[in-house]
Parts: structure tokens; C-alpha cells; sequence
């Protein structure tokens, strides 16, 4: 039997990025507010000190900071008559497990989704007509804008100690920085990061085939820094320890130093780690919700955490695994097209190339999260016309290092020997001669792309795993042909003494290896609750209590990485529910 | 209990027997491969070290063995010395302790498959499904080590470790290309997948684990280990040569 607890005013569920945002800015606001980690407490000084955070096996290869797969996992399947089996140790994708999520092992990567992504459906419709989208691409528009976001995009870009070049300030377009972003008001806080060999090579490249290279904006902080709540970042070190890893330097913009030490600082605010929450309570009449139940891991004991309003602010596959076992909304079904929770589940694309170029240093052990250059003409370019290449959606390029350590990075020209002195030889003489050319590509929805709860697998707590269906589409695969040419275009025109060339991908998503930890979409906004989750303030169209905070909100999956409309989203929802929602507890938006 | 050991025991020596070896050969012949070891330590080390008295040595070539048993260390060696053999570039496989990082990952709490789920039901599933097997990475082990040198007596008449260079180079062709099966159901590319992850580990995970013995891994590409700052490095070192003496985790603790 769970033992009851005292109300408070709002719940957290989950302390990363979004979490902690939440939890400074309504514990500030006056609201008693309590987060619950399921992960344990982890900090700089005693957790990310030299030399033991400096271990690729560790934290690589063993997942030392991810979610631990014996205790929840997932299910998965390519289509809806396969039979799911569960991903039985991380491989695809790698949600965090700590104070701080995600965001502690993240390279900082930051971006502002435009209205290319927000108006997705009414843009491609406009310009090439309603048969261009395919019949089960399920994407449509957002229901929110750029200008709306714009301040928010802002306020996270200072919290998280973002370095970049503005492209366009204010409609003036600025050279060196990305010339196809949507404007901000003002530059990024700090200067881009000092380039690499790769980045420059790449840059150069770029240029010369008329392209429009840019400093990969990012969460490293180039120069010593101190955001606007006072929290204090070391500069950037280029260690090449960035991705998995926490920053020993405290210069990468983490929520454990960015926002949650100032939470912690108020006494209206309490965080409860080793908290594994299980189920969101609603009323009896299901309009509200009343709380959370969680279980304390480290002794099995069961509580119920009754809140005012409760805030999921998980990873967004748990979000949505926290909605499904909880009853709240309806579920998806692909084949009827009914219900919500669990639409839309969207991945990303990709494809690379490496180019070797006998005699030159490319020193790939000294790097950031964000020392590569990038280049968005097949990406937020509305004047590169998909129309001759059939797909919606686009990838940025780019060229450069993060976190490349020798288990993992050892380049070797294809058909090289896999051991034996051969391959000895070749490791030996390639390993600094050689730079990466990738492409991050969008996926967009579709109708049998989606979560549910598997039918079989259970997890520690005796709930349903999540089941997740995911393959990439025709859209994809044609999108992943052009930016293997592009690719393959640019790699050849450096002239590089050998080319392991770039291809797109045919085969079905796979579990293995690691690709990208940008799960997106299963409870999506909208403008209306029969085909979303939430409303613009990620509050729940069934409780109006209940805000959901992640890239489970997200309609389809840019090429972009997800952190900077997270965070932007974040304050947006801290602002709507501190100044309009406190006042006056009802739906934001009209059903 | 007893009765069943001694019969396996039992049947073992038989086997041994049946390939022209008795257990008091290869009991013999493992310590002779072990100390092989032992003696070309010093001669890879002796330039860079000061010379360990010989005892020193030997404990720090064979430190012994905490999971692998005598038939799966001598694969393990076997093994490691092939796919890491010893030229000018680096010593060999089981110089550089790969076969004792790869014993205590199977020892260690990875080994026995902490982190992974491992509830049934149990399916074989599509190759997109990734790993599906009720083993953890210590049981896939023992298994394939085993189902390997079956396959190596019905092919060569005797285990990995007794075959010749050209015949191992035969069998982990077959067994990382899949045309190798194992006859007892247990799937070899799966068993190829971790060995090869393992020993790849075994040469460049830092020396704290077992292997990459004097950072000789590193020390093939250049790799400065776990180094702290580079902000001036960064430009200073742009297009040259970083002079790199790797610094590992036991280095700076």
C-alpha cells in the first residue's frame, strides 16, 4: 500500500533539461514544487573529476550515465505485423538516467526550429500541392510559430552558455553565421568555438561548391561565462570527452549547473532521487489529475504524491509510457486512425562519408560537443526545391569531430582488414589522416510509425513495456540518397587520398549501433484534441492540470537536434502556467 | 555433484585423448604458452622501463585468470595473438594483457549481463531487433568458445589454440563473414560480434582494465589518453603532430 503524502503544488517528473526549468522558475514563482528523479544524484566536482570521467569503456561502451535496460526497457519492430522483442541493452538510442537526464551526457548541439517545421504541412502544400505529401505521412501543422518561440529560444541560449554566430539579426543577414536561420533578436552569448583542422577543411569546401558554412552553435561555453541566473561555466577545454561524458571543466550548458542549483537554492523547491514514478492519478470524473505514485528504488517502497498539477518532464519516450500506462487520453491506433497517445513517433536519417588525406594532422582527440562546421542549404533553404527529389523534409551537413575516442574511432579505407597486421599497418597510418563528412536527415510521420504498450514484456516494476514500431519510409530513403550525393559531391571535390564514400541506407531501422537519441513525437500538440495530445502549452487536452514537456510534443523530427525548441518550449510553458494558469486552473486553449 | 565432475572430467580427458593430447599435455602446454609470455615481456618493456626483477614480470604478464577455464584461456590466447600479432608496431596480443581485460569484462558485472533485460519470452527475431539471446555476455562466451573449437575438431581434428596460423585465419574469416555455423543452434555471427567488440576493447579501453598494457594500443595511433586541456593545443597542434606520451587514468590518480 502506497503511503499518502501532502499535497504540493506541482509535481516534476523527471530533473533534466525541462525539469529543471520547471522547477526553478515555479518554485521562484512561489509554488511548492517536488521533483522526482529516478536516477541518483550525480555532480561535477565528485562524479566528473579528472582523470576517472576521461573512460571510453565506462562511459562509452558500458552506459554509465544511460537508462539501465535490465530495469525498463522497450520493445520493438520494424512494422505493426512484426512481432516486438524487447531492445535488450542500449544500442539506437541512449536516454539518461541521472540528475540532470540526457543533458549531462549531450554535446550541446542547439538549435531554433523554424516555421519550416511549424507550418510544415501548409508550406509544401502551398508550393507543390496537396499530392505531394504521401497519403501516411501524418505530418501537419504545429500550431505554434517562430515569433511566438523567439523570446524563449533566447532565454535558453543564455541559460545553457550557447557559443555561435548569428546568421540573421533582426532581418540583417550576418556574414559567417547561418544566412538561412529565421531572425533572433540579438547574437548568441558567446563567440563560436575555436574551429579544427576538419571544420576549416570543410568550411573551405563548403565555400568553394557555393554552399553557406557555418560554426556549429553549441552548448560549450567558448569563454569563462555567467548565465542570467548566475550559474557559472568554465570555458571549453576541446578535452574530446564531450558526448556520454560530464563536463569536468563545467563548460558544457548541463541542467546540474545551469538551472537546477538554482532550484535547489529555494526552500519551495524539493528533489527526491531514486524515484521511480509508475502512474499519474486522475480524479473520478477523469478531468484532472491528482498526483503521482512512485516507488523509492533503493527500498522498494510505494508513495502516492498527491499535486495540484503534475508536469511530465521525463525523456520523451517515458513521457508518453507514463500517459499510455496511466489511461490518460486514447490511445493511437494505426489501422482505425483513432486516438492520440503514441501518434506520430518520428526518428532521424542520416548518412557519411570519411575522407583520408595522406600527411595531414587531424589530431581527432582535441575537440567539443560543437567544433564542427555545418551547412543548412538542403535543410531550412526554402529555395532548395525538393519538388525534383520528391521528399518533405531536409538534413543539414557538416564536417568536423565530437568525442571520436579509439574503441569506437579508428578509420581505415574500406576493405581494409578487420585484424592481423595488416590492419595493424592501416589503423596506425590512417588514424590521423582522416576527417568526416555526415548528414543529420528529418523524419517525417507516419501512420504506422507510433508507440503502444507491448502485449508480452514486462518491466521491474511489473508494467507493460513500451512498444515501439519504427521504420524509415520512401520519404526518408530519398531524402538519404541526395545527401549521400551531396556528400560524396563535396568529399570529392577536396581531393582526398582515399574515400570511404557515403551511402544511403536501405535496410530497416535497426537497434544496433547507436544513432541518435532524438525520439520524438507519441503525445503531439496541436490545435485540437481529436489529433493531439496538447494543447500550444503542452497542457493536456484531457487534464488541464497536466503539462507534458519534451520532444514527445514534437508534431514530426526536424534534422536538427531537439534541445533548443525542449528548452525554448520549457519557459514558454513556465511563463503560460505562472502567469495565466496559477490565476485561473482551466484549459489554456478552447477545446 | 561429485559423480557428475569427475564424469566430466572424464569425458574431457577422453576428448583430449581422442585429438593426440592428454590432459597432462595440455595442462603442460598452457603453461608453456604462459611461459612464453613471461619471457618477451621484458624485451618489449626493457626499453622504456627499468628492468623488473623476473618475478615482478611474470606476475604482471599472467596475472591469472578469475573467469576463463584452461581450454577457453588457451582460445583466448590464441586468439588475441592472432588478431594482434607482435611486429614493430606493437607486441602481441596477450603482451599487451588482451586476454586478461577480456577475462575480467566477463568477470566483471557486464559480463554477468548487468544492464541487460533479460526477462523471456525468448525469440530469435529479425537482425533489427538487435541481441535476443537468454545468455549473458560470460555465458555467450563459454558457449561460442566451445561451439568454436567443436567446429575446429570436426574441420581440423583439434581445438583453435592447436591449429596453425592459416587455419585460425580460416576459421575467423568463417566466423565474422557467417560461414561458420555452429551446430548447437548457438548463432556464431552474434558470438563473432562480442568476441571482436572485446578484443578491440581489450587493446584500446585504458589500461586500468586489464589490457592495453603500456598504453601500446595508443601508442599505435597516437592517442594521448585521458590528457585534460587542449585549449591551447587546439591551435598550437592545428595540421602537426601531437607528441603524444599517453597519460592513462593509473597515470594521473
Amino acid at each position: 500500500m502506497a503511503t499518502k503524502l501532502k499535497e504540493v503544488d506541482a509535481v516534476i517528473v523527471g530533473l533534466g533539461w525541462t525539469g529543471g526549468i520547471l522547477a526553478k522558475e515555479l518554485a521562484a514563482a512561489g509554488l511548492k514544487v517536488v521533483a522526482l528523479e529516478r536516477g541518483a544524484m550525480r555532480s561535477t566536482d565528485k562524479d566528473f573529476a579528472l582523470p576517472n570521467v576521461r573512460d571510453e569503456l565506462r562511459y562509452v561502451v558500458r552506459h554509465e550515465l544511460m537508462q539501465n535496460t535490465a530495469r525498463d526497457t522497450l520493445t520493438v519492430r520494424n512494422n505493426p505485423s512484426q512481432e516486438a522483442l524487447p531492445m535488450r541493452r542500449l544500442g539506437s538510442f541512449l536516454p539518461g538516467e541521472v540528475v540532470g537526464g540526457s543533458a549531462v551526457h549531450w554535446s550541446g548541439h542547439t538549435w531554433r526550429w523554424t516555421d519550416m517545421e511549424f507550418k510544415v504541412r501548409s508550406l509544401y502544400e502551398e508550393r507543390y500541392g496537396k499530392n505531394f505529401i504521401p497519403e501516411d505521412m501524418t505530418i501537419r501543422d504545429w500550431g505554434i510559430t517562430y515569433a511566438e518561440l523567439e523570446p524563449y529560444y533566447d532565454r535558453f541560449e543564455y541559460t545553457a552558455a550557447i557559443s555561435g554566430k548569428a546568421g540573421n539579426i533582426q532581418g540583417q543577414i550576418q556574414p559567417g553565421g547561418n544566412p538561412f536561420e529565421a531572425p533572433r533578436a540579438r547574437d548568441y552569448p558567446l563567440p563560436p568555438l575555436t574551429p579544427i583542422l576538419a571544420a576549416e577543411m570543410f568550411t573551405e569546401a563548403a565555400k568553394n561548391n557555393g554552399y553557406h558554412p557555418f560554426p556549429r552553435p553549441s552548448a560549450n561555453a567558448s569563454r569563462a561565462y555567467t548565465n542570467p541566473d548566475g550559474a557559472k561555466f568554465g570555458p571549453c577545454v576541446y578535452c574530446g570527452y564531450c558526448q556520454r561524458f560530464g563536463c569536468e571543466a563545467n563548460a558544457k550548458g548541463s541542467p546540474h549547473i545551469a538551472v537546477i542549483p538554482i532550484a535547489m537554492r529555494n526552500p519551495n523547491f524539493e528533489l527526491r532521487t531514486d524515484s521511480w514514478v509508475t502512474k499519474v492519478l486522475k480524479d473520478s470524473d477523469g478531468k484532472r489529475v491528482t498526483g503521482v505514485t512512485y516507488t523509492n528504488v533503493l527500498n522498494g517502497e510505494e508513495f502516492e504524491q498527491p499535486a495540484g498539477m503534475v508536469l511530465l518532464c521525463a525523456y520523451a519516450i517515458n513521457n508518453v509510457h507514463l500517459m499510455l500506462l496511466s489511461g490518460i487520453g486514447q490511445p493511437y491506433d494505426p489501422v482505425a486512425q483513432t486516438g492520440v497517445i503514441g501518434k506520430n513517433y518520428c526518428y532521424q536519417t542520416g548518412a557519411g562519408a570519411t575522407l583520408f588525406f595522406e600527411g595531414r594532422h587531424f589530431n581527432p582527440f582535441m575537440n567539443a560537443g560543437g567544433s564542427n562546421a555545418t551547412i543548412d542549404d538542403f535543410n531550412i533553404n526554402w529555395d532548395f526545391d525538393r519538388g525534383p527529389h520528391g521528399f518533405v523534409g531536409g538534413y543539414n551537413m557538416s564536417g568536423g569531430f565530437n568525442t571520436v575516442l579509439p574503441i569506437g574511432y579508428r578509420p581505415v579505407p574500406r576493405g581494409t582488414p578487420q585484424w592481423g597486421k595488416e590492419w595493424k599497418a592501416a589503423t596506425a597510418k590512417w588514424y590521423q589522416t582522416a576527417m568526416n563528412i555526415g548528414a543529420s536527415g528529418s523524419v517525417m510521420a507516419n501512420r504506422y510509425n507510433y508507440y503502444d504498450l507491448d502485449p508480452t514484456y514486462r518491466n521491474a516494476f511489473g508494467q507493460p513495456l513500451m512498444r515501439m514500431t519504427f521504420d524509415y519510409k520512401e520519404n526518408e530513403h530519398k531524402l538519404g540518397r541526395h545527401a549521400a550525393q551531396n556528400i560524396n559531391a563535396i568529399a570529392k571535390s577536396m581531393n582526398p587520398t582515399r574515400l570511404n564514400e557515403a551511402t544511403a541506407r536501405t535496410d530497416p531501422w535497426t537497434v544496433v549501433p547507436y544513432q541518435s537519441t532524438h525520439n520524438t513525437g507519441g503525445t503531439i500538440m496541436g490545435t485540437n484534441p481529436r489529433d493531439s495530445a496538447v494543447n500550444k502549452y503542452l497542457q493536456s487536452w484531457d487534464c488541464h492540470n497536466l503539462f507534458l514537456i519534451g520532444a514527445n510534443v514534437f508534431v514530426h523530427n526536424a534534422s536538427y537536434n531537439p534541445t533548443g525548441p525542449v528548452g525554448a518550449l520549457a519557459y514558454w510553458t513556465a511563463e503560460a502556467i505562472k502567469n495565466r494558469y496559477v490565476k485561473n486552473p482551466a484549459p489554456l486553449v478552447p477545446a | 555433484m561429485q559423480d557428475e565432475s569427475s564424469n566430466a572430467r572424464g569425458l574431457k580427458a577422453e576428448r583430449l585423448k581422442a585429438e593426440g593430447l592428454g590432459r597432462r599435455d595440455f595442462l603442460k602446454s598452457a603453461v608453456v604458452g604462459g611461459a612464453a609470455a613471461t619471457v618477451s615481456l621484458p624485451q618489449n618493456a626493457g626499453a622504456q622501463q627499468a628492468a623488473p626483477a623476473p618475478a615482478a614480470a611474470a606476475d604482471a604478464a599472467n596475472p591469472g585468470y578469475g573467469f576463463l577455464n584452461l581450454e577457453e584461456a588457451a582460445f583466448v590466447e590464441a586468439l588475441v595473438d592472432h588478431m594482434v600479432p607482435a611486429d614493430a608496431l606493437t607486441p602481441k596480443g596477450t603482451d599487451i594483457g588482451i586476454n586478461i581485460f577480456i577475462d575480467r569484462a566477463l568477470a566483471s558485472g557486464w559480463g554477468k549481463g548487468e544492464r541487460l533485460y533479460m526477462q523471456g519470452p525468448w525469440k530469435r527475431g529479425a537482425p533489427s531487433q538487435g541481441y535476443q539471446l537468454p545468455l549473458t555476455p560470460a555465458q555467450l562466451y563459454r558457449a561460442g568458445i566451445a561451439a568454436t573449437n567443436a567446429h575446429c575438431r570436426k574441420t581440423y581434428g583439434k581445438p583453435f589454440d592447436r591449429l596453425d596460423e592459416k587455419q585460425r585465419e580460416e576459421v575467423l574469416m568463417g566466423l565474422s563473414t557467417g560461414k561458420v555455423t555452429f551446430d548447437d543452434g548457438l548463432p556464431a555471427r552474434t558470438f563473432w560480434t562480442t568476441l571482436y567488440q572485446t578484443v578491440m576493447e581489450g587493446m584500446f579501453s585504458d589500461p586500468i582494465y586489464g589490457g592495453n598494457r603500456n598504453k601500446a594500443g595508443w601508442r599505435l595511433i597516437g592517442f594521448p589518453g585521458v590528457i585534460a586541456v587542449h585549449r591551447e593545443n587546439i591551435v598550437k597542434y592545428r595540421d602537426k603532430k601531437f607528441p603524444a606520451d599517453p597519460v592513462s587514468i593509473a597515470d594521473m590518480s
